[in-house]
């Protein structure tokens, strides 16, 4: 009985802490990008501008939660709701802590690769629910996209999984009581960086809602809190790639004992998502076909060679 | 006793979920609608593999089939723009008297499916088969099965891209 109300607590803590740091986490980006592009940001509700969070929801939630008449509607309305459910379900598998996470899954790396897999079908759907033609381009692209980043983030891992000997996440962390992965797989740290950001479709790969020539892609037609759900998504998916990161390059909550090793995930974690939003205030975005030519040409023999030289060297 | 009763009823429910999604598959006019129920079929199939302790397999079915292989349909049919006139078509298509024979000979399986596992002797225990024991598996006895289907899958990949090939001399002519 005891341990199952622990378990609960961990539950609804770990899921507030998601689902709060994400609208947190608007509030940080555009703020800082305000600092890096020398302006102010939103800074007038609450101390610094902090509570815009709260502003924001309040107008999500005032507004109308309407479809329109020309779009499939029951499409219409699961698509924001599986943009949510998956980055959600994939941060049941991260250890932030020992003792602090959802659940201990065996196959957890290959858990949290299925539902980033299944992400595609939020975008996917809601395009097409949309019958709107912006929609219809900005689906297509995210699929084509999504599907082929996928490939080599799959393939990236692979790496650790071999060095570590196991697809469980806490034993991935504990391998790496010895040093962090991110020395002997660099290169699949650096692939499964730049594969996390084509995943949450941010900027540079955010071609699926470019502003400038989709008007805002495949949410065009989303308005109030199905908008919310994608908007949110997007930066949960943002969450769960820097932690995913964490645990897997940067040695999770191993650190100094000095400090909680809760303290050390988060503080990698946030720092991964700062770097993150710094790549966004300073990349320009790139072509499609120069998108789709990097994936194929540069990041799947990039993962493959890795992955091949991993295995000759753990055979040695 | 209660972890059993408990495992039971998602085992049954999740069975029912498959059957009724692939039943409302088959019906739908709607093709992205009928894709969607597909999804959920695969879905849920992957929830009994992983209770029957197939957890490597409960993930290639969400990783392969779920998130690949039906993104691919889902982006075919999104192209094709099928509208309500589509899908008055495949109505069309599809009339009442068409499930008489299929419907016929698939009791005739059912019966016999039914009859045979009546019959044989179904294994209670559920182990977990771990990715190492797939992986030995794989390449130990099954590594000629392996194989061949890396000649199917490279022979596909070879076609598509002659189709898919740009005829320089074609091109010119015209």
């Amino acid at each position: 009985m005891h341990t199952a109300l622990i378990q609960l607590i961990n539950v609804v803590a770990i899921l507030l802490f998601v689902v709060f740091g994400a609208a947190l986490l608007t509030w940080v980006e555009r703020r800082l990008l305000g600092i890096w592009q020398d302006r102010y940001g939103p800074n007038r509700v609450g101390p610094l501008g902090s509570l815009q969070i709260v502003a924001d929801m309040i107008k999500l939630l005032m507004k109308q939660d309407w479809v329109p008449p020309f779009a499939d509607r029951l499409v219409f309305i699961v698509a924001p709701a599986i943009a949510m459910f998956v980055v959600v379900a994939a941060f049941a598998v991260i250890p932030m802590a020992p003792g602090i996470g959802v659940i201990d899954l065996n196959i957890g790396l290959l858990f949290f690769l299925a539902m980033t897999s299944l992400g595609v079908y939020a975008v996917m759907f809601g395009a097409y629910a949309s019958d709107n033609k912006y929609a219809l381009l900005g689906g297509l692209r995210a699929a084509a996209q999504m599907v082929s980043y996928e490939v080599f983030m799959g393939l990236s891992l692979m790496g650790v999984v071999m060095l570590a000997g196991s697809f469980n996440l806490r034993e991935l962390v504990l391998a790496q009581a010895d040093g962090w992965f991110i020395v002997p797989q660099f290169v699949g740290f650096m692939i499964f960086f730049v594969a996390g950001i084509a995943e949450s479709h941010r900027t540079p790969f955010d071609l699926p809602e470019a502003e400038h020539e989709l008007t805002a892609g495949f949410h065009t037609e989303y308005s109030g809190m199905k908008f919310a759900m994608f908007f949110l998504g997007e930066y949960v998916s943002v969450l769960m790639t820097a932690a995913m990161i964490t645990v897997l390059f940067l040695g999770g909550w191993l650190g100094p004992a000095w400090l909680p090793p809760l303290f050390w995930f988060l503080l990698k974690t946030t720092l991964l998502v700062l770097s993150m939003i710094l790549i966004r205030g300073a990349l320009p975005r790139p072509r499609y076909d120069q998108l789709m030519a990097f994936g194929w040409k540069v990041m799947l023999p990039l993962a493959l060679i890795n992955l091949l030289a991993t295995g000759a060297l753990k055979l040695m | 006793m209660m972890w059993s009763s408990l495992y039971s009823l998602i085992f049954y429910v999740s069975g029912a979920v498959t059957l009724l999604a692939t039943l409302l598959l088959i019906t739908r006019h709607n093709a992205v609608h009928a894709l969607l129920y597909l999804i959920v079929s695969s879905l849920s199939m992957a929830v009994i593999f992983y209770l029957l302790g197939a957890a490597f397999a409960a993930a290639m079915e969400v990783i392969v089939y779920a998130g690949a292989v039906m993104i691919l349909f889902v982006f075919v049919v999104m192209m094709l723009n099928q509208g309500q006139r589509s899908a008055a078509h495949e109505a069309a298509w599809l009339p009442a008297r068409g499930w008489l024979m299929p419907g016929i000979l698939t009791a005739i399986l059912l019966v016999l499916l039914v009859s045979s596992l009546m019959m044989g002797v179904v294994p209670q225990t559920v182990h977990e088969v771990t990715v190492k024991q797939v992986g030995t598996a794989l390449f130990g006895p099954y590594m000629l099965v392996v194989e061949l289907a890396s000649f199917l899958l490279l022979s596909g990949l070879i076609g598509a891209f002659h189709i898919a090939r740009k005829m320089p001399q074609n091109s010119e002519q015209s």
